[in-house]
């Protein structure tokens, strides 16, 4: 092998190939797939082969009752034409909308406020991770006594300030907000994140930049914003995944009465893989589901790519240290 | 050179090696601060305070309503006006709560051990061989990762339908037999920052792969287990999507299923007669878990979280 090198230095296409394929030959190679077996065997069964299962099954009605006919695009047909999913998908982009942005600007608050107060604040931090270890469900049951319109305790307190506060969970205009609310309990790993991003932050910066005469608000804007940059987008990107799919909660509040199939919400809550579970695991109409999956794949990819491309000229990396 | 299949040799992949500070005087004593700093200091504690307090009201509200009597739990009052400590009995023997706590215990038990140990064999192994392939692979898992749920949700009920396991607690935690992108991810990068050395030595002594795997490298990990380990746990304590497709029957839920279960039986506009007393009770019941267990390992999972954030 080491002849082939010395007499041609720009290895051919040919003995690229088989300096790869004479990996196999090592017992290393041997051990090293004997270790990643069970991930390779799980990933094929579980990830990719599904893929490709759930990609054949959005071409027919399949359903597991009934004898399964191939249809063709229907599906995809029957998505266009289905207002639920348009009123499903708006609901989720804007529940997610006002979500993200709220819930980093409060845990950036927090996570700087923490940042002051040095000893004090791994107290604090406690408090405020504390929710993020509730049950789903429990938050869920939770928003459901506390926002109720007639004597939950949201509007009794709200009634002290002298403010008539809204039905929250029947007004369709006050459900998401409400949501938002509840789910803003949780920001504490967002806080505990950003906390450790600040504290990264070198001291002789704002020693700098405090020499230069810059103040308080310009010393977060011009160099706190950039220097912890990296983890803003990183949690923008991943808050967003994870608000469109959001389900426990929601489903929790809104769908636990066996009686109303289609949620106490009056649609205001039909969320995207709500919507999906639902015709799935409700009405057994998996052929449709999974069409509704890939849509809602693309759709996530679509969101995902446009905030990597305008986001990315915000994020600043120093140097080659990561 | 070294060919494809050899493993790595130290040195390898470069160490990080922090940039040089400016060596700054240490100011001799303490210095003094101004006034101004007190107070600043003294109103971001209040400001602090007062969101402990709206967060913790919640935890505190549920507690107090979960001790009152029926006709008092919306009375919005933190000492209940009688003490119902009956509740905490009453919730035992109104729904199977002992069996669903021991169900939640035994999957998530089970999915916590089956995938952090997988997942840690297949981390070492991307970490530390050089194999054909090897990005491929990786790059699978970390797609995997950004993978909605939803797209193999329908499949993967059908595969475990085939196998008559749809209506079992298997499914639960089965997958995790194989090891979970995210924490295979989350491992990796653990792995990568033990030194070389160590495993070399280890060779040398005569181990094979997998004792040298054994011996040194999970040791070694422990952290990063630990943080898997309770990441999973907790998941898996507070999932309620995967027990609505699979389990049917009420002796097999968890926790969270069974707590759906009881508002929709107990909730007066599902027909029930409003018995949120108790229903606050089950709350507390399967929130405390993960709240002692947060309190002792309270540095675990700060460190797991930064740990996803670093490689942004």
């Amino acid at each position: 092998m080491a002849a082939t090198t010395t007499t041609a230095p720009v290895a051919g296409p040919l003995t690229r190939v088989r300096h790869w394929a004479s990996g196999f030959r090592h017992r290393d190679t041997w051990w090293a797939f004997a270790f990643i077996a069970p991930w390779l065997f799980g990933f094929i069964v579980f990830t990719a082969g599904p893929m490709v299962a759930s990609a054949i099954l959005s071409f027919t009605d399949y359903s597991i009752i009934q004898t399964t006919h191939d249809v063709g695009l229907a599906n995809y047909r029957s998505i266009y034409d289905d207002p639920y999913v348009l009123k499903a998908l708006r609901n989720t982009l804007l529940w997610t909308a006002m979500y993200v942005p709220s819930d980093m600007i409060l845990s950036l608050f927090l996570a700087s406020l923490l940042a002051r107060i040095d000893r004090l604040g791994s107290i604090f931090r406690t408090i405020f991770y504390l929710p993020v270890m509730t049950p789903t469900v429990a938050v869920g049951i939770t928003y459901l006594l506390l926002f109720n319109g007639s004597y939950g305790l949201v509007d009794r307190a709200l009634a002290i300030v002298g403010i008539h506060g809204p039905a929250w969970e029947t007004d369709p205009h006050w459900i998401k907000p409400g949501l938002v609310i509840m789910l803003l309990w949780s920001v504490g790993s967002n806080v505990v994140l950003y906390l450790a991003a600040l504290k990264n932050v070198p001291q002789h910066l704002y020693e700098a930049a405090s020499m230069d005469g810059a103040s308080a608000w310009r010393r977060f804007k011009d160099v706190t914003l950039p220097m912890i940059s990296p983890t803003l987008f990183f949690t923008f990107i991943i808050l967003t995944i994870y608000c469109l799919q959001v389900f426990d909660q929601v489903y929790t509040a809104f769908y636990y009465n066996p009686g109303v199939a289609g949620g106490t919400s009056g649609d205001a809550t039909l969320f995207s893989v709500i919507y999906l579970f639902q015709q799935a695991f409700v009405y057994f109409h998996m052929g449709y589901a999974s069409a509704l999956a890939w849509m809602l794949f693309g759709i996530i990819m679509l969101v995902t790519v446009v905030q990597i491309v305008f986001s990315r000229r915000f994020v600043y990396y120093e140097g080659e240290a990561r | 050179m070294t060919s494809i299949g050899e493993p790595i040799r130290a040195g390898g992949p470069t160490p990080d090696i922090p940039p040089m500070q400016p060596v700054v005087p240490e100011p001799l004593g303490r210095p003094r601060r101004p006034a101004t700093y007190w107070v600043t200091r003294a109103i971001f504690v209040a400001v602090l305070l007062f969101f402990s307090l709206l967060f913790l009201y919640p935890f505190l509200w549920v507690l107090s309503a979960s001790l009152k009597s029926k006709a008092d739990v919306f009375d919005n009052r933190l000492i209940p006006k009688t003490w119902h400590f009956h509740n905490y009995v009453h919730i035992w023997h109104a729904a199977p709560f002992l069996r669903w706590f021991l169900n939640s215990a035994y999957i998530d038990i089970a999915a916590a051990v089956s995938v952090t140990f997988v997942s840690s064999i297949v981390a070492f192994a991307f970490a530390y061989f050089r194999f054909p392939l090897r990005n491929f692979f990786f790059g699978c898992v970390l797609a995997t990762m950004m993978l909605p749920g939803a797209v193999t949700m329908i499949p993967v009920y059908l595969i475990w339908h085939h196998f008559g396991l749809a209506t079992s607690q298997f499914p639960l935690w089965g997958t995790n037999l194989f090891g979970s992108a995210f924490y295979i991810f989350l491992q990796r990068q653990f792995f990568l920052g033990i030194p070389r050395e160590y495993f070399e030595a280890a060779r040398m002594d005569g181990d094979n792969y997998f004792t040298m795997f054994w011996r040194i490298a999970l040791p070694l990990a422990k952290p990063a287990l630990i943080v898997t380990a309770l990441f999973e746990f907790k998941a898996k304590w507070t999932d309620l999507m995967t027990p609505l497709i699979y389990l049917r029957s009420d002796s097999q839920f968890t926790i969270p299923r069974g707590l759906f279960a009881l508002l929709g039986q107990w909730s007066p506009q599902a027909g029930g007669n409003g018995d949120y007393e108790w229903l606050m009770a089950a709350m507390v019941l399967s929130t405390l878990p993960m709240i002692i267990i947060f309190f002792f390992a309270q540095r675990y999972f700060i460190e797991g979280i930064s740990l996803q954030g670093r490689k942004g």
